[in-house]
């Protein structure tokens, strides 16, 4: 059976242009690259040419602000826990967002621990974050804010420049996890305006296990990895050669084609769910109509479990995730969701499909009618749509 | 993640349905959890001669309610209600450890069924030895 990926959200397949320039650093060029003599000397400026292609196509000041990481979460804690002790004799007061992606929540936690105040900003219906919200928080005790880009789960992107006026009025420095958005939509770190910023290559179809941190010139930061010099001593470890070059052709690919696969997924994503709305009743849109990711379709359908449908989504050969909790392995739905004020039933019946460059217009017509057919078939079996319809009856 | 067992009472559930003249009804979970599981019997000399299910969960929650009703029809009740969410699960060829708190409650469900059908029984049984008495 063809198999339909919808996930993209949660990864990407790494592009083969991509994998073709990573091959190298495997075999021929696999010398450490602190080492002076010709095998080391090649990996070093395999980095450093990939650390100047990043800092260009993000528009860094200067090469040396992009520090390169094992992942989008260790940036998230690099940035967080960096500025947190690095600041400590100023404040100890952190702002973030109710919907962060758990690499920055569960940071800001474990900060708690070790006596940092932590405030989580509301969000709402939409999943945005007010920026007069974000100035209200802001006290003589605040050292950072740091709030996400776009969010994974629902899409919504947030006024991410706007808020960073505000902070900077203040004198607070302001991180963005953007994993989600680097790209994937235009990005500008001048126009951002921030100090700090995530990003992970396997979300724009680089390789998994790479990720970067920028960090403006001048930015206090302590390290989390103890070791070597490596990465201006912010980050110890053999780099990850193949890894880092990888992600700085990935970047170049999707920023070259950013505009014509956007307008693409977008034209996608909005035809998708026109169509599940028109063709499934108590349908819900969860996230922002317009200022959401180009691939991101998150809808609740009520009276449905969400694990239910991807099962059968996935019997019928279709990827995709949900925000039930029987897909996150605890016992509460998404943490997005709630937060946007959905009730837990219909958090539950939550599912995500994450549109990405290889699918069709014919997948997607076929997934609509997959789910057309499966959501009428585990609502037969509900007990929740059972009574609705009998209160519907009734009235 | 699923065995086989669950894949195939996911995909092809028994007893799907209600009994609009059940003897009893039990239901199991709550939304908030995302599991609800809800049981309906028909009893006849003290045995389950009609079972269905209307379940809102995982596929954990409708394996279990579809499985479990395939293991009490024509069961006596005293045999019915020997059956615990445990043996439920161990038919399937066990479930994912999580999921055996909150998506494995369909055998409670069927002993509220059976509760239900026994308070009705009860009552009645109840008002004969009342009336009873009133004569003596
Ligand atoms: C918004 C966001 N932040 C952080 C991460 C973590 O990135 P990584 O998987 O590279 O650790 C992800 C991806 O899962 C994400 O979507």
């Amino acid at each position: 059976m063809e198999r339909i990926y919808l996930d993209h959200a949660a990864t990407t397949p790494t592009d083969p242009r991509v994998v073709e320039v990573m091959l190298p650093y495997f075999t021929e060029v696999f010398g450490n690259p602190s080492g002076i003599y010709q095998e080391g000397r090649a990996g070093k400026k395999a980095i450093d040419e990939s650390r100047e292609k990043v800092a260009r196509l993000l528009g860094a000041a200067d090469f040396r602000e992009i520090i390169f990481t094992g992942s989008g979460s260790e940036a998230d804690n690099l940035a967080i826990s960096g500025v947190a002790w690095a600041n400590r004799g100023k404040g100890n007061h952190i702002i973030t967002s109710s919907i962060e992606h758990h690499a920055v929540l569960n940071t800001c936690k474990h900060l708690e621990k070790y006596g940092f105040t932590v405030t989580y900003l509301p969000v709402d219906k939409y999943g945005m974050v007010a920026p007069e919200a974000v100035r209200e928080a802001i006290t003589d005790r605040t050292i950072l804010v740091s709030l996400m880009h776009a969010n994974n789960e629902v899409g919504t992107v947030q006024p991410i420049a706007e808020i960073s006026k505000i902070v900077h009025e203040k004198g607070v420095l302001f991180h963005t996890d953007a994993v989600q958005t680097v790209g994937s939509i235009p990005l500008h770190l001048k126009e951002l305006g921030v100090d700090l910023l995530s990003l992970s290559a396997h979300k724009f179809y680089g390789p998994k296990g790479v990720g970067a941190l920028y960090v403006k010139k001048g930015t206090r930061l302590s390290r989390l990895i103890h070791g070597g010099a490596q990465e201006r001593q912010l980050r110890a470890g053999t780099e990850n050669v193949a890894g880092i070059v990888g992600l700085a052709k990935a970047l170049e690919l999707a920023i070259t084609e950013l505009e014509e696969n956007n307008s693409r997924l977008v034209e996608f994503r909005d035809y998708f769910i026109n169509e599940l709305m028109s063709r499934i009743d108590r349908v819900k849109l969860n996230g922002h109509p317009t200022k959401r990711l180009p691939g991101n379709v998150n809808v609740s359908f009520e009276f449905v479990e969400g694990e239910s449908i991807l099962l059968i989504l996935d019997l019928k050969g279709i990827a995709a995730s949900s925000g039930s909790a029987c897909t996150s392995g605890s016992l509460d739905p998404s943490h997005v969701l709630l937060a946007m004020g959905l009730s837990h039933e219909v958090a539950h019946g939550s599912i995500r499909l994450s549109i990405g460059r290889e699918n069709t217009k014919t997948q997607l017509d076929y997934v609509c009618g997959v789910l057309e057919e499966g959501v009428a078939r585990l609502r037969e079996m509900s007990p929740l749509y059972q009574a609705r319809a009998r209160k519907e009856r009734s009235v | 993640m699923y065995t086989e067992a669950v894949m195939d009472h996911f995909s092809n559930p028994r007893n799907v349905g209600e009994i609009k003249d059940a003897d009893g009804v039990g239901e199991a979970g709550n939304p908030v959890c995302g599991d609800i599981m809800r049981i309906y019997v028909k009893i006849e000399d003290q045995r389950i001669v009609d079972i269905k299910f209307k379940t809102f969960g995982c596929g954990a929650a409708i394996a279990t309610s579809s499985i479990l009703t395939e293991m009490v029809k024509g069961k006596t009740i005293a045999e019915a209600e020997k059956v615990t969410n445990r043996a439920v699960a161990e038919a399937l060829g066990g479930l994912p450890p999580h999921k055996m708190h909150c998506s494995n409650l369909a055998a409670d469900a069927l002993h509220k069924a059976l509760d239900a059908y026994r308070q009705s029984h009860l009552q009645f049984t109840a008002g004969e030895a009342d009336s009873s008495s009133a004569i003596g």
